[in-house]
């Protein structure tokens, strides 16, 4: 959303996509317009405000985070446009199984790898025990002035059955026509030719 | 019955060495019954870009309008053409646009960037992209094409192999699925030269 504000998205992808990527760019002028850094509660009031509008048709369940003069926050944001103010938040169809680790592993003042493991083992549960979530961890960790974007942080779920070898085909694909385009210009350079003539 | 699945269709893209290739079954249909056998679903947005509009074929038709209607703009505005990249982008958002009343219809983008780097991504019918390394599928035949893709693909194809497993891998595929078929279209494209077949295939 912003350098020092992240957000995760579940729902229907494209309006996570879309609504994240409006509030971001009213974010970024916002900060052209005042010189300063935006903060967690604008980002927050944009998006429920958004949503809110839409009576929950776009279908975005967010969970906001970042750290501003104010102080660390972490959101969530429902696709109605109610909002949760919380120590920890999860959402999307996994968030049951994500927050049963929370409810009972959480305690206050986690250390950041601490906190990383905690995170990684919620997303983990979601992985393995819901249905319609799945793949990979990422994982971002915001501090003042500074963020780290941990992509792909935990690969639990690796291709399976990767051959090395490939196939070879008992017939090759009949084709009935073949079209070839050339893209590139043949340009012939001839040296030595008759120089234009000069009048 | 799903709208997606009214005509029937299935596309795919495969990215090779420095190449890609796109392609596509050729039937048009009307739930079971077909209507035609020589559909285009694989539009040249330049020489360099390549769209799929797997779905609804009335609205592929639509779209397509008006992606080169967008296209035309930019190179005006430009003198250049698009990059694969902004023309994923300006599909998404077209499809976004029409959010609450979309077009019906999962777009497979592929073509070659800067220093010809092949790119390809498919996205829903409302424009959630989804970018891909290896290959993308699209249409009522994309679970058989997911596993066809995901046996026969190898990274750092040359153009050759690559046209042979593509087409190997749709005309497969389409077998296992009533709604596509009717032989297949492909475009392998290289830095050098576009070449466009017409595949045969079962055609019943």
């Amino acid at each position: 959303m912003a350098p020092n504000i992240y957000c995760c998205g579940a729902g229907t992808a494209a309006d996570t996509e879309a609504v994240t990527d409006m509030v971001s760019s009213q974010l970024q002028l916002h900060r052209y317009h005042t010189g300063r850094e935006s903060r967690v509660v604008t980002a927050l009031t944009l998006l429920k405000k958004h949503l809110f509008n839409y009576q929950g048709h776009v279908s975005a369940a967010l969970v906001l985070g970042g750290v501003d003069c104010t102080g660390p926050h972490l959101h969530t944001i429902y696709p109605h446009g109610s909002t949760d103010t919380l120590p920890f938040a999860t959402m999307g169809s996994g968030s049951l199984a994500a927050m049963a680790v929370f409810e009972s592993k959480y305690k206050e003042g986690l250390s950041r790898d601490e906190g990383i493991k905690l995170v990684s083992e919620a997303i983990c549960s979601g992985i393995f025990n819901d249905l319609g979530s799945g793949s990979n961890v990422d994982v971002c960790v915001i501090t003042k002035g500074h963020k780290e974007y941990l992509r792909n942080h935990m690969l639990p779920n690796p291709r399976t059955y990767v051959t090395e070898r490939g196939y070879s085909f008992p017939k090759k694909t009949e084709v009935l026509m073949t079209k070839i385009t050339s893209l590139r210009e043949r340009v012939e350079v001839i040296e030595g030719g008759d120089a234009m003539e000069e009048e | 019955m799903s709208i997606f699945e009214y005509n029937g269709s299935a596309i795919v893209a495969m990215v090779g060495k420095n190449c890609f290739a796109i392609a596509s079954d050729r039937r048009l249909g009307v739930n079971l019954q077909t209507v035609a056998t020589d559909f285009q679903r694989i539009y040249k947005i330049h020489d360099k870009v390549f769209v799929g509009l797997s779905g609804l074929g009335t609205d592929a038709q639509t779209l397509y309008q008006r992606l080169v209607f967008r296209h035309k703009l930019y190179q005006l505005r430009e003198e250049r053409d698009m990059k694969p990249e902004t023309f994923a982008s300006l599909v998404s958002a077209i499809l976004y646009e029409k959010r609450f009343g979309p077009y019906f219809c999962q777009p497979v983008i592929a073509g070659l960037g800067d220093d010809d780097k092949p790119f390809i991504c498919t996205m829903d019918f409302i424009g959630a992209k989804e970018l891909a390394k290896d290959f993308v599928v699209a249409g009522s035949a994309s679970e058989s094409l997911y596993g066809a893709c995901e046996a026969l693909f190898k990274p750092d194809m040359e153009p050759e192999e690559l046209s042979e497993v593509v087409s190997q891998a749709l005309l497969a595929s389409v077998d296992r699925d009533c709604l596509s078929g009717w032989g297949g279209h492909i475009y392998i494209v290289t830095p050098d030269e576009i070449r466009e077949k017409i595949l045969k295939g079962r055609m019943d």
